[in-house]
């Protein structure tokens, strides 16, 4: 582990520490926060209980195929827009005002034509996160230099052969961005819609823990929900960290 | 001087070649290059100079097949030139060109692997490029990992696995120090005599052109037309230190001579050229 690698360690220890100590001292009311021990022991009693298992695998399950979706459909977007000039200028104020607009005002219409299933969750958590991957396509098929379509012709290359072969992977890392920002994107929106409306899930999990008083309950599914977004998000990071060791680009 | 030889020796050839660029986006048409006659003789050196924005490029582009001529005739090893970059003529450009996502080795054997080579074949051949090109120990670095000499001579070796016959350097050395582009034009001299190939070398630098060159062409401000095409008149077996030569100062001061109106021109100042 690097020195800022530790530090970053050190903080995150010494904040639940505090927390831990805050807690059990009464400097906090349990009723608010319980104390970080609390909440892993009362996971672990979920966990192994097997209680909330189904739970957890429709959440995943949702935040998977929302970002696959939004990843997928949002390159294939991208490319389609940037290949059409006029098409992208008639809709380059959208995409910028886009993250203006909370797009969740309209899961209670879609609840109105869908009911109250899977599809609304998976449309909100796609039309959260799949700008993000268009912006990104659009964004990585800006900066991959112009050379690189004379090198294509210069080597007799198709245009399929060109852009897997060249644009692809010279747009690479702003894709990766638009992922990360996907699964996020979905991640957010999956919690938030379950926690609003759903008949299941972990988000619905916390909503009734919460209007039940049951604090263990609440703070460990919480507590879940933290960990598997900051796996998702290390092992994100570490891809990306990968590659622009590889292509000499510096990131934090 | 002419920039014309016998038809027999030409190993690329252009005729009253002019390129126009349409009008686009509210601008008016450009006639960027030419009329141009000029022939390349087989393994010749041939450098062309010129001011800023007088086609130089165009012209490598052109004869390359990487863009169209808008009248003359284009012919490489006989062959009319339309469109399509022929076999056998390489291309190394001024921007970095190499791919940032693969190795050095990698690097060189792409255009090889996508040509259908044998593995044992791709091997030899990159592994010989790298080594004349002084890369081997960084075979396994990534571009952007060496400096922005060592990443052209990347994409020289990219060049040169495919052994073309014709080699366009389009100022593959314009980003570099003077002292590091004297080293690569040694470089490049070495891969000439080596390969046997003809060279066709764009630069702006009057003294890369006397150094390196049996010919160089001196083109006038835009549309590029050739003003004279020099013969340098060196040895085959040559390198950097013929800039000590007398003839180096006559050649490069020569060439000065021609573009110094011309340069002037480029930048709109007329009445000075006039004088």
């Amino acid at each position: 582990m690097t020195r800022i690698g530790r530090i970053r360690l050190l903080v995150i220890l010494t904040a639940v520490a505090a927390l831990e100590i805050a807690c059990r001292t009464d400097l906090i009311d349990r009723r608010v926060v319980i104390p970080p021990s609390e909440m892993a022991t009362s996971l672990l009693r979920i966990l192994a209980s097997g209680a909330g298992n189904e739970d957890i695998v429709r959440t995943l399950g949702m935040i998977a195929a929302a970002s696959a979706i939004s990843v997928i459909l949002g390159f294939a977007l991208g490319l389609l827009i940037h290949a059409l000039p006029r098409v992208r200028a008639a809709l380059d104020p959208l995409f910028a005002t886009y993250y203006a607009v909370p797009i969740f005002i309209f899961y209670p219409v879609l609840i109105a034509i869908f009911g109250l299933s899977l599809l609304p969750i998976l449309l909100i958590a796609v039309a959260t996160a799949i700008v993000a991957m268009i912006i990104a396509t659009l964004n990585g098929l800006d900066r991959v230099p112009r050379v690189l379509s004379k090198v294509a012709r210069v080597h007799h290359m198709g245009a399929l052969a060109t852009a897997v072969r060249l644009q692809l992977p010279a747009a690479a890392p702003y894709l990766f961005t638009g992922v990360k920002l996907a699964v996020s994107y979905g991640f957010i929106a999956v919690i938030a819609s379950e926690f609003i409306l759903a008949p299941a899930g972990l988000g619905r999990q916390i909503a009734d823990a919460y209007a039940d008083f049951d604090n263990r309950r609440m703070y460990a599914l919480m507590l879940l929900i933290l960990i598997i977004a900051t796996v998702v998000n290390t092992v994100l990071h570490a891809f990306d960290l990968r590659w622009a060791e590889r292509r000499g680009r510096k990131i934090s | 001087m002419s920039g014309t030889v016998p038809s027999s020796e030409a190993h690329a050839r252009l005729q009253g070649v002019t390129r126009v660029y349409p009008p686009a986006a509210g601008h008016p048409a450009v006639h960027a290059l030419g009329p141009v006659d000029i022939e390349l003789r087989k393994g010749e050196f041939f450098a062309v100079v010129g001011p800023s924005g007088c086609g130089k490029s165009t012209l490598l582009e052109v004869l390359a097949g990487l863009q169209p001529a808008t009248s003359g005739t284009v012919e490489f090893e006989g062959r009319r030139v339309s469109g399509v970059v022929p076999d056998n003529i390489g291309v190394v450009f001024q921007e970095d060109a190499s791919f940032p996502w693969l190795t050095v080795w990698d690097n060189a054997a792409f255009g090889l692997r996508r040509s259908g080579a044998a593995p044992t074949e791709v091997r030899r051949r990159v592994d010989d490029a790298l080594a004349f090109m002084g890369l081997r120990d960084f075979a396994r670095a990534y571009p952007l990992q060496l400096s922005g000499g060592m990443r052209q001579r990347v994409c020289i070796a990219r060049t040169l696995v495919l052994q073309p016959r014709l080699i366009l350097l389009d100022e593959p050395f314009g980003a570099l120090d003077a002292q590091t582009r004297l080293l690569m034009g040694e470089e490049v001299l070495r891969l000439w005599r080596r390969t046997g190939a003809s060279i066709l070398l764009i630069t702006h630098a009057l003294d890369e052109a006397a150094m390196l060159a049996d010919r160089v062409g001196a083109m006038s401000a835009r549309p590029g037309r050739f003003i004279e095409v020099i013969e340098t008149g060196w040895m085959r077996e040559r390198d950097s230190t013929i800039v000590r030569e007398p003839a180096f100062a006559e050649i490069t001061g020569r060439l000065w001579d021609n573009l110094r109106g011309e340069s002037m021109k480029a930048l709109g100042h007329s009445s000075m050229a006039a004088e």
